[in-house]
Order: C-alpha cells, then sequence, then structure tokens
C-alpha cells in the first residue's frame, strides 16, 4: 500500500533532544509512527516522549535494542554528514535527512560512501516522507494529505503539500509522498523513487515535481520511457526564474542547455509525461489522467 | 559566495600555482606607486590593467587593457577605475569599479582552459581541460564536447596522479611543462577542497614563451553552507558587488531576488515561491522579486519581508502565499496585521492562506477589517493580484 514506509516501520530519531527533533519526534509518534528510540551522543539512558522513547548514545547501540530499520536525522548541519554514515554503519536501511545547510563536499563524501552499503539516504534538506494513514517520517503536515493511489515525489518542501492539497481536493489520496529535496547531492532521485513506485501495486499514477537546476528530471524522464507503465504527471518550478547569475563557465559545460524549466518539459513531454504548467492544475491534471 | 580575480590569485599563490602578478588599487592618487612597484618586483616594463568586478566579460567591455608602458599604464588605470563597466553578466547601468588590478604583461605562447566543479548527476567533483583556452569555452563546450577533457574524482582517494597526468597530457604538455602542469593540478584540486569552493576555473592558463605555466584569471565561487568553517573566505566577501535590497534580505535571513516586473510576492519555501511567480506570469502579471521567508515565518519576517518587497517602488500589488506546516498561518496572520498596521501601505496585498490553522488565520484577518483582499486557492489569488496590480498602475 505503499513505499518505503509504513505502519511496520521501527523508526528511530537522531538529535531527538533537540528543539527540531524533539518537536518532530512528537508529531510523527502522534500520527502513528512507531518511533521505537532516540539517539543523542551522550544523553543515553534518557526517556523522552512521555517517559516511553529511549535515548542512546549511538545508532549502534540503538539498533540492537530496538531492531530499527528507519532513522530520520536533526542533526545540526556540522554534524550531519557523520550522522548519516554512523546510521548507515549500523544497518539501517533507510535514513531520512531533513537538516537544511550540509556543506556539498561532506555530501559528496556521504554519497560515494552510502554507495558500499545496503542504506538508502532521503535528503538532505526535505521534508521526509508521508504514508498517510500508516507513518509520517519526517516534517510534512500530516493532516493536508489521505490515503489513496497516487506516488507523489517532489524536490520541494511546500509545493509539495500544495500539491497534495490539490489532489485531496479532486478526492484523490495518496500512497506514499516523498520529498527529496533540492540540493546539489541528494540520497535518493527520481528515478530510484519511479521504480519503486511502478512496482507498488497500489500506486496507480505518480506526481513528480522538479525545479530548475540539475538534470535529475532529464534522467528520470528517460526512465519514464523506458520502464513505467503507470502515467506520470509532471510540474517544473521556475519557468519564470532569471537566468542564474553565474560566474565562469564551468557549471554550464557540466550541465549543457538542460536546466532550464521549458527544456525540461520538453524532454519530459516527450517522453511521455503529462506536464503541467500552472501550478494550480497539477491535482486536476491528475484527476483527468485517471478517469 | 564570489571573490574578486585578485583574491582568487592570492588564493592559487598560497597554493603554489603561479600567477600573473600585481597590485590591487583602490585610490587615484596611489596608481603611479603602484605601477613603479609592480614594475620593480616583478622586473615587467608592460602592464596590464584589469578593473575588479565580479562580473564576467570584462575584457569585452573595456575593463581589461594591456599598457605597453608606463603612461598608457597610468592612463588606462585613471580611466578604468571609477568607471561603471558594462558587461553581458551586469546590469543595465553597468557596475562601479571601485578596484583595479596592475599587472605584469605575459608573453603567451599557448592559452588553456582549467576548471573544477561538481558534477551532480555522478555525485563526484568533476575536473576539466581543454586546448581552447580564452572566452568562447561554453560554445567548445556545446559544439565539440570532446575537445573538454573531464576526469571525475573519488572524494575518498582525491586526484591520483595518473589523472592529474592524464589532465596535463590532454593540454599536450611536454618536459618540464608536464611536470608543472601535475603538480598544478593537485594543488588546484587541494585548494578547491581545503577551501570549499564549488568553483575554481583558471581562464586562461598559459603557457608563457618561457615555458612555463600562468595563471593568467581565475575565478572562484564558494558553496554557502560551508562559510561556518571558512573564515578567511568570508573575509573576502565583497558587498559592493551584491545587489543592496539582497544584501539587506540576507540580514534578516530572508532569500530575496529582485526582478524586473511589478507584483511583489512574500512565499514559504523556495519551490512554492518559483511556482507562485510562474503562476503569475501565467495569468499575464510580471513578478517583482523572489522571496522566501522560510521554514519560520514569524511577525518579524512578516514584517521585514514587507519592507523589502516595498523598497521596490515598482510594485504595485503584493501576494503573500504561505502554506502552513511547521509554520502556522495564525502566526502569519497576525505578522501581516501588525505590518499592515505599521507601515500603511498604499498598495494592494492579497493574502492566500493555506494548511496549519488556515481557518483561524481568516477569522483573524476578518476580524481586524484591514483593507487586503482574501483569496482561497492559488489560482484565485494569483488572478487576483494580477488584475489589483494592472489597476494599481492605471490609477498611478
Amino acid at each position: 500500500m505503499s513505499i518505503l514506509v509504513n505502519k511496520d516501520s521501527k523508526i528511530i530519531v537522531q538529535g531527538i533532544t533537540g528543539s527540531e527533533g524533539s518537536f518532530h519526534a512528537a508529531q510523527c509518534h502522534e500520527y502513528g509512527g512507531n518511533i521505537v528510540g532516540g539517539v543523542t551522543p551522550g544523553k543515553g539512558g534518557l526517556k523522552v516522549l512521555d517517559n516511553q522513547v529511549p535515548v542512546f548514545n549511538s545508532c549502534e547501540e540503538a539498533r540492537q535494542q530496538t531492531g530499527a530499520n528507519v532513522s530520520l536525522l536533526f542533526v545540526p548541519p556540522p554534524f550531519a554528514a557523520d550522522a548519516i554514515i554512523e546510521a548507515a554503519d549500523a544497518g539501517i536501511e533507510l535514513i531520512v535527512c531533513i537538516t537544511e545547510g550540509i556543506p556539498v563536499n561532506d555530501m559528496l563524501t556521504v554519497y560515494n560512501y552510502l554507495k558500499g552499503t545496503n542504506s538508502r539516504l532521503i535528503g538532505p534538506n526535505c521534508p521526509g516522507l508521508l504514508t498517510p494513514g500508516e507513518a509520517k517520517v519526517g516534517i510534512m503536515p500530516g493532516f493536508i494529505a489521505q490515503k489513496g493511489s497516487v506516488g507523489v515525489i517532489s524536490k520541494s518542501g511546500t509545493l509539495t503539500y500544495e500539491a497534495v492539497h490539490q489532489l485531496c481536493s479532486v478526492g484523490l489520496g495518496q500512497s506514499t509522498c516523498v520529498g527529496i529535496g533540492g540540493d546539489p547531492i541528494i540520497g535518493t532521485k527520481m528515478k530510484d523513487l519511479l521504480s519503486l513506485f511502478e512496482d507498488d501495486k497500489d500506486t496507480e499514477a505518480i506526481v513528480m515535481i522538479g525545479e530548475i537546476g540539475g538534470s535529475m528530471e532529464i534522467e528520470a524522464a528517460q526512465y519514464v520511457i523506458d520502464n513505467l507503465t503507470k502515467p506520470v504527471i509532471g510540474f517544473i518550478a521556475g519557468q519564470t526564474a532569471p537566468p542564474g547569475r553565474r560566474m565562469g563557465h564551468a557549471g554550464a559545460i557540466v550541465s549543457g542547455a538542460n536546466e532550464s524549466a521549458s527544456a525540461k518539459m520538453k524532454v519530459m513531454r516527450e517522453c511521455g509525461i503529462h506536464v503541467v504548467e500552472s501550478p494550480a492544475e497539477i491535482g486536476k491534471t491528475v484527476k483527468l489522467v485517471l478517469s | 559566495m564570489k571573490i574578486h580575480e585578485y583574491q582568487a590569485k592570492n588564493l592559487l599563490k598560497n597554493y603554489g600555482i603561479t600567477i600573473q602578478d600585481g597590485e590591487v588599487v583602490e585610490r587615484e592618487e596611489d596608481i603611479e606607486s603602484a605601477i613603479d612597484s609592480v614594475s620593480k618586483r616583478l622586473n615587467t616594463s608592460q602592464f596590464v590593467i584589469k578593473a575588479q568586478i565580479h562580473a564576467g566579460g570584462r575584457g569585452k567591455g573595456g575593463g581589461v587593457k594591456f599598457s605597453p608602458n608606463k603612461e598608457s599604464a597610468i592612463k588606462n588605470a585613471k580611466e578604468i577605475l571609477g568607471m561603471q563597466l558594462k558587461t553581458h553578466q551586469t546590469t543595465e547601468e553597468g557596475q562601479l569599479v571601485r578596484k583595479i588590478l596592475i599587472t605584469e604583461a605575459i608573453d603567451i605562447a599557448k592559452e588553456y582552459y582549467v576548471a573544477i566543479t561538481l558534477d551532480r548527476s555522478t555525485g563526484k567533483n568533476v575536473f576539466m581541460v581543454s586546448l581552447e583556452g580564452g572566452v568562447e569555452i561554453e560554445e567548445v563546450a556545446a559544439k565539440t564536447p570532446e575537445k573538454i577533457i573531464k576526469v571525475h574524482v573519488d572524494p575518498a582517494i582525491g586526484l591520483r596522479s595518473f589523472q592529474a597526468l592524464k589532465l596535463a597530457s590532454a593540454l599536450e604538455l611536454s618536459g618540464d611543462a608536464l611536470k608543472q602542469g601535475v603538480k598544478l593540478f593537485k594543488s588546484l584540486y587541494k585548494c578547491y577542497i581545503e577551501s570549499d569552493a564549488s568553483i575554481a576555473e583558471i581562464n586562461p592558463l598559459v603557457l608563457t614563451e618561457q615555458n612555463e605555466l600562468n595563471a593568467l584569471d581565475a575565478k572562484f565561487n564558494f558553496d554557502g553552507n560551508a562559510l561556518y568553517r571558512q573564515k578567511d573566505i568570508l573575509d573576502m566577501r565583497d558587498t559592493n558587488e551584491e545587489d543592496p535590497t539582497e544584501v539587506e534580505a540576507d540580514k534578516y535571513h530572508l532569500n530575496y531576488i529582485k526582478l524586473d516586473g511589478n507584483v511583489g510576492c512574500m512565499v514559504n519555501g523556495a519551490g512554492l515561491a518559483m511556482a507562485t511567480m510562474d503562476i503569475i506570469k501565467l495569468k499575464g502579471g510580471d513578478p517583482a522579486n523572489f522571496l522566501d521567508v522560510g521554514g519560520g515565518a514569524n511577525v518579524e519576517t512578516v514584517k521585514n519581508g514587507f519592507k523589502i518587497i516595498l523598497s521596490d517602488s515598482n510594485v504595485k500589488a503584493v501576494l503573500i502565499n504561505i502554506f502552513g506546516g511547521i509554520v502556522r498561518c495564525d502566526r502569519v496572520a497576525n505578522g501581516i496585521i501588525q505590518a499592515v498596521k505599521e507601515l500603511d501601505l498604499n498598495i494592494p496585498v492579497v493574502v492566500r492562506l493555506a494548511g496549519t490553522n488556515a481557518d483561524l488565520a481568516k477569522s483573524l484577518l476578518e476580524s481586524e477589517q484591514l483593507d487586503i483582499i482574501a483569496a482561497q486557492s492559488l489560482e484565485e489569488a494569483a488572478q487576483k493580484v494580477v488584475d489589483a496590480a494592472t489597476k494599481t498602475s492605471v490609477m498611478h
């Protein structure tokens, strides 16, 4: 009925005693997610969330004691890369990093390290995941979503909420919503999730929301035409964004001319994606495609 | 964050890379003594005067001049210092030249292109070199990509010697120049990583008549997320080169970019902010700015946001579009109420609040009987603000 997270996910929160971590851990717990523990070095032995959830000093300890398979991270930027690697080293299968502002160099190290492990990273700088009615692993407002059969993949935070809101207002629920983050280096790309949604028997259509910059949407579009049977509805934010006031030529040489919204939309259309021009018509278009 | 050419060259020099050296001058009365000093220290009688602004295209705009003797160097330096330099990357008015770099002139045998930047799709830094150095490198990349030789670097093991050798060989260097090339590429990679750069570009790198590699011009861009651990780099920031309103917005932790339209917008989240600009355009309007108030939209951020938007006199109407997740709409509503009362607004404001506590926010705004236009959906909000801007423009 979903991808990546469900009611059986055993979740630990890294940075659970910080202000962000404790607030959102409580929200996820309230939503019904199975928060089995927290990690804050030096605070092991503490109990949080109405004295129900134990805090451990390390991910390894938390994993051993609770059997956790998902970690949600609210660790400040200077320490976040280390925390992700620690989670992977402990064998956590899904690591969701909410932290904003991690240096690119740190993420490069993380990204390449994770390739040699069995862990999947979502984010960083993302709102996380929500499987409506089952589990929330992140900071998306749970009440705006409802259970259903549309998968949502998005680079953005609040624009995801807007899309989910529109889906609900035309009577369409979601299987799982995933905010992948818009940083230059992220753990899981659009095409990875397209493949998971394709294999999820309860997902009937997929909404894919991108932005200007990078070439991930293009790679995803090419994946769609080769591998997907389910309809994909796409939107790219930034059609009116001014061309970046960039410097030097190196960025342009690497990315070529595919970074603009119009270039991405063109390729997406050519690959059979239902491209929406107006951000106000995402919900309506999905409804139309499914009917 | 960007830096000037002279700062980039200082950075390269610290890593043992030979640069076209010189001195920076900020005051006209210092020009002659600087020329004498460059002449003596670098044993040269010919100079190049280079405007120091962040924008590219300086040469074509008249901001870089070869000067065959001291007299012409003085004349050129006086002309360039204080000029409004217009290039394809500056605004229409151009950029005031506050600093010039007076350098030695170099006898050039060959020009190359050298750069390191991030390749998002592979998740690695990519080192690029080309025999086609100079200003038309993007055209080379588009038409003859095989003329740009790329080496991807695994961050765990860094740039290896065989890779540096591959790059140097691609530039057809031989003998001592080949050794210099290998050393230079390794130094540049080290510099790029240790300074948390996002772009390091030497364009052109030249081979001199004396068979020496020399960095004639350099550009660096740095990862904003890493500046907390790069104090020396942060000290090089020159806010004179940035848009003053954007610098002001930065102080309030607001992400603002000025545009040319007349519909101001205030939105939470970058993606939704761009989508809001897009729909304004689709409805026939023209956005005046991008403004992301971030995750902590409260009374202060809303008030500061208004101040920033309204400092642009082109703005004829404002759209506030907030989708409350963690941000509670009632708090945003209180911010709007306070801001509207304090700031004496004389242009229409359209407000659309959705998500957490949106109903409470709506009743708060209604109870204050403020002169604002309420909207439910994104579609409706965009239509209303475009109509309002058109009406205000006609009235004025």
